[in-house]
């Protein structure tokens, strides 16, 4: 069977794979790569758990074939921490308890983080919006909207 | 050690029960460093696929596995021919006890599908392509039966029969026609036809729900390892770890000795991860290819072939006097078992009418199958879908009576030394302090606006202990281990390591929990029923007591002197008595370095059958607006009260209360399962299947109710379902409150909401 080889950055490292082009970059990331941190929820798109930066902007890496991955910058919830120092909204997360079982927070801290690098000072109709592709079963989202405003406001210096 | 009685009278100060702690194990969930069910990959792993049947019911006449058998790169291929019949033998698996002989057929099909994705073969092979591949290469041969699928249908006479040997349980005399009807239950208490007789209003309607799925974001996803030595290995996603082992031992003909399961993280479970599914498949799988199996399922498999929760068919009548007291209380109600018996009408008939104190009362429920998938349990399971007929019946007559609706529930609430209709008689519990919490509540009294309307609801939920075991281990730091066997769902960790430093008089953060393997420890009850912080906390709370006897006694030792002249205080061994004074105390630090030359290593194990769980009322108040022109529903403000005990970790019960919901509120206006004129799922993905967004909801107030139970030392309930419960009646009484029609039937869709106010008008 023919692979093809891609070349990508990932989380600032240079990173070579060979991927069937049937596979999708969730794929690539977690079954030939071990970035497991990215999460399937669905396959289609509609649950986020997936959610990768990808050169700058987020996507449902379950919709992005590997193959499109070559020379793309992306960004995974593994590269979120600055070395040992959570990124704010990691440390937000866990001070508002924003997580039950934990499977939606990797594709939701990435895609806050997308937001905030847009607009630090988001009200919360637009932080609901902005995560609405996100899907949480446990939290009623309540916790979560609270620690990514917590988290901005922090990140402005308030 | 036995603790009978709540030992901590209220008013006592805590320095760990009541902090808001960060979870041990948050780092890890936030750097993605958490490996949940599909993030385990082993040397030489093989990726197994199912194929499922198009079917909702047909005789499985031929399976041909011979081409994709000879496809380069399947290593093995299984079918219903890899596993042997089961008895007919009940087996417990959380508040829903399924039966051996169905399990193996829903795992595998046997002589017939029952479902569209009931599973006919599964391969293993050395690509998830190539695996796929092979189901296309996988010939079956069906003989297309007539189905059914709603269960007023499949209850007519004339109905397609589903299981020719099953004969309606509960009716005298025995049947002699098989029936889709498994089983009629009763709960009855008093004479209901006398106290309809002594009512002056008298309410009756008929409710319909759909099944809905539990819809956690991680499907169920495990690695199974055959050694050629007999002996296997399981990782896997599930809410018990000893109940997949038994159950895959059983499936798979293994001694449970030679079946080791490691739980992964959980991504959700809310009832629906009770249950094996590709467990023993993947197992087998492996046995015959000699390798490791990965089974992932996909969005589609979760809906069509894991457990929803069932669609209720439910009349109920309430009667009362004028001044508001329920004379007499009915239930009636047909539940979707899926395609094996099974349905949570006993849980159903018992908690209708449990929120209040009433002398005569009957709920029959029947227990129906149909070509749907087997119902696994979800939060709660049927309490939650009688409630919505009974607190929308409850609204009415309140209504009717011209009463406030939450004073209508006050004067008939059930309290201590109630006897429920299902036996009991209630110790403390917390109705009439969850009403007044949300007649306090300043959400109560915010005005409405046009279009706007407030419902109120309550719900029951009985909570349950069962068999538990764990070890607490001081380590040589004097920072302690402690393993429990019940997956982490939301902060059990967190609360488990609370309540061991509250005992031993040190912080939580130096008390580190992990999830045991099966190997490590004795059998634990699924991470179900509520049960995890009141079971495994209390007998938590009795190993931390054990370390501190033996603490106590190596103190004693240390000082020679009696062990009864040792006392325990602030983390640290004081002489007492006659010797107090004599010693300077010895700290937790202290006594573990020397526990090497004072009897060696120190450690409490408990394993023990927890009883004495108290029930847990919670009532809720929801706002909405209604959009007179599209019939869509906004959800403008929920307030939950509900009755924790004693709140461990604040935070989580918060975030329990706000889950649940949230998933209530989506059951009440979006979420059904959706089948075409052929029995198939019309729905199966979360595009169609649409559970709430960010979007879709406000912030969730709620209130934490703590009315103590006196059967844990710290007086803890459990809160993990009762909270849904009430909501779906509360967005039905607060849908009514603005437009004036009451509803019947879930989900409460824009359509079927535009049609009723326009049948209205």
């Amino acid at each position: 069977m023919a692979k093809y080889h891609i070349t990508a950055e990932i989380n600032g490292d240079e990173v070579e794979y060979l991927c069937e082009p049937e596979q999708t970059l969730l794929d690539v990331l977690r079954d030939e790569l071990n970035y497991t941190g990215t999460k399937e929820g669905c396959g289609s798109g509609d649950c986020g758990a997936c959610t990768v930066m990808m050169n700058g902007r987020h996507v449902c890496s379950c919709l992005v074939m590997g193959v499109e991955a070559n020379g793309a910058k992306i960004e995974t919830v593994e590269g979120m921490a600055d070395g040992e120092k959570l990124h704010p909204l990691q440390e937000k997360f866990i001070e508002h308890a924003a997580l039950q079982c934990g499977i939606c927070t990797p594709g939701i801290l990435v895609a806050s983080k997308a937001l905030l690098e847009r607009n630090p000072d988001p009200t919360e109709t637009e932080v609901r919006y902005w995560l609405a592709g996100n899907l949480c079963r446990c939290t009623g989202y309540d916790k979560i909207i609270r620690a990514v405003m917590d988290a901005a406001a922090e990140m402005r210096g308030n | 050690m036995s603790i009978a009685e709540a030992d901590r009278p209220e008013g006592k100060e805590y320095k760990q029960i009541g902090r808001r702690i960060k979870r041990p194990d948050g780092v890890d969930k936030v750097t993605g460093r958490a490996r949940y069910g599909a993030d385990l990959n082993l040397p030489g792993m093989l990726h197994g696929a199912t194929l499922r049947s198009p079917h909702a019911h047909a005789v499985l006449v031929s399976i041909d596995t011979s081409k994709a058998e000879a496809l380069t790169g399947v290593k093995a291929v299984v079918t219903r021919d890899d596993f042997e019949e089961q008895p007919d033998e009940m087996a417990a698996a959380g508040e829903l006890p399924v039966n051996y002989m169905h399990v193996v057929r829903n795992v595998m099909a046997r002589e017939k599908v029952l479902y569209d994705g009931h599973p006919v073969a599964a391969v293993a092979a050395t690509s998830m392509t190539i695996a796929r591949k092979a189901l296309k290469l996988i010939e079956v041969k069906y003989e297309v039966l007539p189905h059914v699928i709603e269960p007023d249908e499949a209850m007519k006479d004339d109905a397609p029969i589903l299981d020719e040997t099953l004969f309606t349980d509960g009716v005298d005399p025995k049947p002699t026609k098989p029936s889709n009807v498994s089983k009629i239950v009763k709960i009855k208490k008093g004479d209901v036809e006398a106290g309809f007789g002594q009512a002056e209003v008298i309410v009756e309607r008929t409710y319909h729900t759909k099944p809905v799925h539990q819809g956690y974001i991680e499907p169920q996803a495990c690695v199974a390892s055959y050694s050629e030595d007999g002996s296997g290995e399981l990782w896997v996603t599930t809410q018990g770890p000893f109940m997949y082992r038994s159950f895959t031992a059983r499936l798979c003909g293994m001694d449970v000795s030679k079946l080791k399961v490691t739980p992964s993280e959980m991504g959700g479970g809310f009832g629906g991860k009770n249950n094996v599914y590709g467990e023993p498949v993947a197992m087998v799988l492996s046995r015959k290819s000699n390798r490791p199996v990965k089974m992932v399922m996909d969005r589609g498999e979760v809906f069509r072939a894991t457990g929803p929760t069932s669609g209720g068919h439910m009349t109920v009548k309430l009667g009362a006097t004028k001044d508001g007291r329920i004379t007499a209380a009915k239930a009636d109600l047909a539940f979707q078992a899926g395609a094996f018996p099974g349905a949570p009408v006993g849980p159903a008939t018992m908690t209708a009418f449990a929120c209040y104190d009433l002398e005569n009362v009957l709920a029959t429920g029947y227990d129906v199958i149909s070509n749907r998938p087997k119902v696994a349990a979800y939060r709660a399971p049927g309490a939650q879908v009688i409630a919505f007929a009974v607190e929308s019946a409850m609204d009415e007559l309140a209504k009717k009576l011209e009463i406030e609706p939450i004073d209508l529930r006050m004067k008939n609430a059930a309290k201590e030394g109630t006897r429920a209709a299902y036996g009991p008689v209630f110790g403390p519990i917390g109705m009439v302090e969850t009403l007044q919490a949300i007649k306090d509540h300043p959400n109560y009294n915010v005005p409405l606006g046009p279009n706007q309307g407030r419902g109120v609801a309550s719900g029951f939920w009985f909570n349950i202990g069962g068999e538990t075991s764990v070890t607490m281990n001081l380590n040589e730091d004097g920072t302690v281990a402690l393993l429990v066997g019940n997956p982490d769902i939301g902060g059990s960790r967190a609360s488990m390591s609370m309540m061991a430093a509250e005992e031993l008089g040190i912080e939580a953060e130096d008390v580190r929990v992990s999830i045991a393997d099966t190997g490590s420890l004795g059998f634990n009850f699924l991470s179900a029923g509520s049960r995890t912080t009141f079971a495994v906390g209390k007998t938590t709370i009795e190993a931390a007591r054990e370390v501190i006897t033996e603490m106590k006694a190596r103190a004693a030792k240390i000082w020679d002197i009696p062990e009864d002249a040792v006392v325990w205080e602030n983390g640290q061994a004081r002489p007492a008595s006659t010797n107090a004074g004599e010693f300077e105390p010895l700290s937790i630090v202290e006594i573990a370095k020397k526990a090497s030359t004072t009897g060696g290593p120190i450690s409490g194990h408990v394993q023990t059958n927890v009883t004495g769980a108290g029930p847990s009322l919670a009532t809720e108040a929801v706002d909405v607006e209604v959009d007179p022109e599209t019939g869509q529903v906004k959800i403008l403000r929920v307030t939950v009260a509900q009755d924790a005990g004693k709140a461990i970790h604040p935070s989580y019960v918060e975030g329990q209360f706000q889950g649940a919901a949230a998933q209530g509120i989506g059951w009440a206006l979006n979420e059904e399962y959706i089948y075409d004129k052929d029995g198939r799922l019309e729905n199966p993905n979360f595009l169609d299947y649409r559970i709430p967004v960010a979007s879709d909801l406000p912030m969730i107030d709620t209130v934490i109710v703590e009315v103590p139970n006196p059967n844990h030392p710290y007086g803890v309930r459990g809160i993990g379902e009762t909270s849904i419960v009430p909501v779906m009646a509360a967005v039905n009484n607060a849908i009514e409150n603005a437009i004036g029609v009451r509803m019947e039937n879930l989900p409460m869709s824009p359509p079927k909401v535009l049609k009723a106010i326009e049948e209205n008008s």
